[in-house]
């Protein structure tokens, strides 16, 4: 289906017309958080609609893999950082699901990324949010709420996102000494992972600064593409401020059949366990250190975030908003009260209003 | 009017406004440029200039945490003994508060490579409409939920009262130079932007000024700038060493190969700071003109930069005004300035009328109302040029689950008749 109005239309009329939807992309991160719901399943259009080199921009359909994206863009020498632990990813998945990739230290997380998102309403509407320039603040941010919403809010038709010139050289290096000391002999490293390993670190740029900065950091060249993250049949992440990761690292060693790997200076802790009971170990490491932990994938009977979301009434309050019956992927993110209007709140039909014809 | 002295302090103001249904509004330092804080309907004003401190500041965390009354400036200055700055820096930076930043999600001269005020914000504690007090966002990097703190950034005081703000504070470059081009055509100015990000360069900033601004300058401050120029940029390139210093070169030749007279890159720090002093005292320098000015804010696509500028010109002569134009080129940000005297008769109407056919002329290039001064009173009504009414809507529905009393700066950013089903609906186009 390529990405034309009247292909996003239907998909606004799916949604309109269906009584539970189940935005689907590529599946690849069909386990994050809350369980899938059953229900109609509805996708995007997918194609690149346009790229102008020039503008550092890019429009395409959320069914777009990154895979796809990746090619038109590398053929001029650019990039999108969106670095999906799988690249068959759409963009609808993950900017619905909203994990930001390995190298977020540098270029900063994947909501940054994104200028501009068309949705499908639970009415049945399409939904402009953002626009098509590279700086802009007309009007509220949408793009932003779209993003790590879950499809609870709307399903992404079409997004222009913001690129980047590639760096002319990428390369991971293991430091022999602490992750800060990489931190502070680099300027800006694009990635430092930390576990038991060691500490591994990924600079871009120049490539005489390249060098540079890795004879000042005492770095050695790796021939790979960086370290192994974690792999097992139950993986979730951790988020905890990044002063904290130290002793989620330490906590996290401690446990076995666990394997684990940071992202220092961002407060990611990538996880794998061999059981359920070992996440839900890790789960408790999380919250130890003040974060919490995400499921990604396996451990079925965890409950995905192991958290009360925080202001709860408000984000209750937008949900209900969007979404007044509660259609869209329920289940996917625990908002107290999804399904139900919140009470004394869709007053005088301001909003939550019945769909337009 | 109030000034409170605490988070608490504010949340008992907001108390007051809900207990009398009264709208409430905040201010900062008031160098908001579209209206934001402007009082509407009688409002409780809540000015944050007395919760100044700040509060922490983690240097191996590379945050602070402030109050919203904090001058952008100040915070920058703060931290400058430990080699870090916050990065957003709005020419207004000696003035302008940070908490009136993260209501307008400002940028500045620098933001092209290093992001406007929603990429360095990350929590906040806010005060809703009813008096209560929410955290949004957090250190951690990722919260469960929607992203109420984006949502808030930008949200010109409609969503509530920032009280407190964690900001993500930035190393200072190892290395950085300043050019400035200098030109004979506005065009080839223009191509040299275009030139510079299709090379693969995205410059830590980017700005262009026209003859009459550069001009202005120069008699104000005396930084070098050429007198006879059409139009100069003001490119500056930081990073580590061989990257800028292969960048300058590229900049250096595609300057040349579109005609720039000549290419000058600033020698010592001295020099550096005369030349951006020169580019923000631009405004001071127009007093010097006329008494009055009325500054824009639009965004076009940065491919459309020329065309659209040679489009404001046209609009100047049509309107028979002065119009300067010093601007953010290297993200499309174009700010024609109107500069006049008020006590000319009839000349009011000639103002806004060219302020309306610059937004009509960049909404047809594609481009969007503001970049950066937000919509506030100025172009709220100007919204149905850039979004439908469903699109509209969620924005309402957005805003009103922030604060269904409507309470918070209630006449701002959205014009009536947003909600679908609200009576009164704009009809398309129509404004002002
Ligand atoms: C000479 C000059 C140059 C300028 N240059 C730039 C520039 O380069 N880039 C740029 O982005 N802007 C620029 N501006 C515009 C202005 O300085 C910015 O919009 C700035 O962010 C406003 O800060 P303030 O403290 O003055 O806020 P105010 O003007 O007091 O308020 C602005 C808005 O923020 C809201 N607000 C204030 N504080 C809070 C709070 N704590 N919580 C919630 N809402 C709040 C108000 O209700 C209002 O809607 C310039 C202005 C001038 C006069």
């Amino acid at each position: 289906m390529g990405v034309t109005p009247d292909a996003e239309q239907a998909v606004a009329a799916a949604v309109g017309a269906a009584s539970t939807v189940v935005p689907v992309g590529a599946g690849t991160q069909r386990e994050v958080g809350g369980p899938v719901p059953t229900g109609t399943e509805v996708g995007a259009p997918s194609g690149i609609v346009a790229y102008d080199p020039a503008e550092l921009t890019v429009t395409a359909g959320a069914g777009t893999s990154v895979d796809e994206l990746d090619a038109a863009l590398g053929a001029h020498a650019q990039e999108c950082v969106l670095d999906p632990r799988d690249r068959r990813a759409t963009l609808g998945g993950l900017l619905a699901v909203g994990l930001s990739g390995p190298r977020r230290l540098r270029y900063g997380p994947l909501r940054d990324r994104v200028l501009e998102v068309r949705f499908a309403t639970a009415d049945g509407r399409l939904v402009r949010g953002g626009g098509p320039t590279v700086k802009n603040v007309t009007g509220f941010d949408l793009p932003r709420l779209l993003v790590g919403s879950f499809g609870t809010l709307g399903v992404l038709t079409r997004v222009i996102l913001r690129c980047q010139p590639r760096p002319a050289l990428s390369r991971w290096y293991r430091a022999p000494g602490e992750p800060d000391a990489v931190r502070a002999a680099c300027l800006a490293p694009s990635t430092i992972t930390w576990g038991p390993d060691g500490t591994r670190v990924l600079l871009e740029g120049h490539p005489d600064d390249v060098d540079a900065q890795a004879a000042a950091a005492e770095l050695v060249a790796l021939p790979d593409d960086g370290p192994a993250w974690p792999d097992a049949p139950h993986r979730g992440r951790v988020s905890v401020p990044p002063g904290q990761v130290r002793q989620v690292g330490a906590g996290l060693a401690a446990l076995d059949g666990v394997v684990w790997l940071a992202e220092w200076g961002v407060g990611t802790v990538h996880v794998g366990a061999a059981t359920e009971d070992g996440l839900a170990a890790a789960r408790g490491v999380a919250t130890a250190a003040g974060g919490w932990l995400l499921r990604e994938s396996g451990a079925p009977t965890l409950d995905g975030f192991g958290v009360a979301l925080p202001a709860s009434e408000v984000m209750a309050r937008v949900k209900a908003a969007f979404d007044p019956t509660g259609k869209l992927a329920p289940g996917r993110l625990p908002i107290p009260g999804a399904g139900v209007a919140a009470p004394g709140v869709v007053s005088g039909g301001r909003i939550g209003g019945p769909a337009r014809a | 009017m109030c000034f409170p002295a605490s988070p608490a302090e504010v949340a008992a103001a907001v108390a007051v406004a809900a207990r009398h249904d009264r709208p409430f509004v905040a201010r900062g330092s008031g160098t908001g440029l579209s209206g934001g804080a402007t009082p509407v309907g009688r409002p409780v004003v809540i000015v944050t200039t007395h919760l100044n401190r700040i509060l922490d500041v983690d240097p191996a965390a590379r945050v602070a945490w402030v109050e919203p009354g904090v001058l952008n400036l100040d915070l920058s200055r703060s931290v400058s003994h430990l080699g870090l700055h916050y990065a957003p820096d709005p020419s207004s930076q000696a003035a302008c508060t940070i908490g009136g930043n993260v209501a307008t999600n400002a940028g500045g001269p620098h933001c092209l490579a290093s992001g406007v005020t929603a990429a360095h914000v990350l929590a906040l504690d806010v005060v809703l409409a009813d008096g209560s007090i929410a955290q949004l966002g957090g250190l951690e990097p990722d919260q469960p939920g929607y992203d109420l703190r984006g949502c808030f950034v930008g949200s010109e005081g409609t969503m509530g009262i920032a009280t407190r703000v964690a900001v993500r504070l930035t190393r200072d470059p190892t290395v950085v130079r300043t050019l400035l081009l200098d030109f004979t055509s506005v065009e080839a100015a223009g191509a040299t932007v275009s030139g510079i990000i299709a090379a693969g360069i995205v410059p830590a900033a980017l700005e262009m000024m026209d003859a009459e601004i550069t001009r202005a300058v120069e008699d104000y401050v005396g930084a070098g700038y050429p007198r006879d120029a059409a139009a100069v940029l003001l490119v500056e390139l930081d990073g580590l060493e061989a990257g800028v210093a292969a960048q300058v070169e590229e900049v250096r030749a595609v300057g040349r190969e579109h005609g720039a007279r000549s290419v000058r890159v600033a020698a010592d720090e001295r020099e550096r700071a005369l030349l951006w002093k020169g580019r923000k005292s631009a405004f001071g320098a127009i007093a010097r003109i006329a008494p009055d000015y009325y500054l824009h804010d639009v965004v076009v696509p940065r491919t459309r930069l020329v065309e659209v500028l040679l489009e404001v010109y046209e609009i100047a002569e049509e309107q028979r005004l002065t119009m300067m134009n010093v601007f953010h080129a290297g993200d499309g940000n174009l700010h024609p300035l109107i500069v006049f005297d008020a006590r000319e008769p009839g000349v009011w109407p000639r103002v806004t009328d060219a302020g309306d056919a610059i937004l009509r002329a960049c909404v047809a290039a594609g481009g969007v109302l503001s970049g950066e001064h937000g919509i506030g009173l100025e172009k709220r009504d100007a919204m149905p040029l850039v979004f439908g009414p469903d699109d509209l809507d969620a924005q309402a529905r957005l805003r009103d689950a922030f604060d269904p009393w409507g309470r918070a700066n209630p006449d701002k950013v959205l014009p009536r008749g947003s909600r679908c089903g609200e009576l009164g609906v704009v009809p398309e186009g129509a404004w002002v």
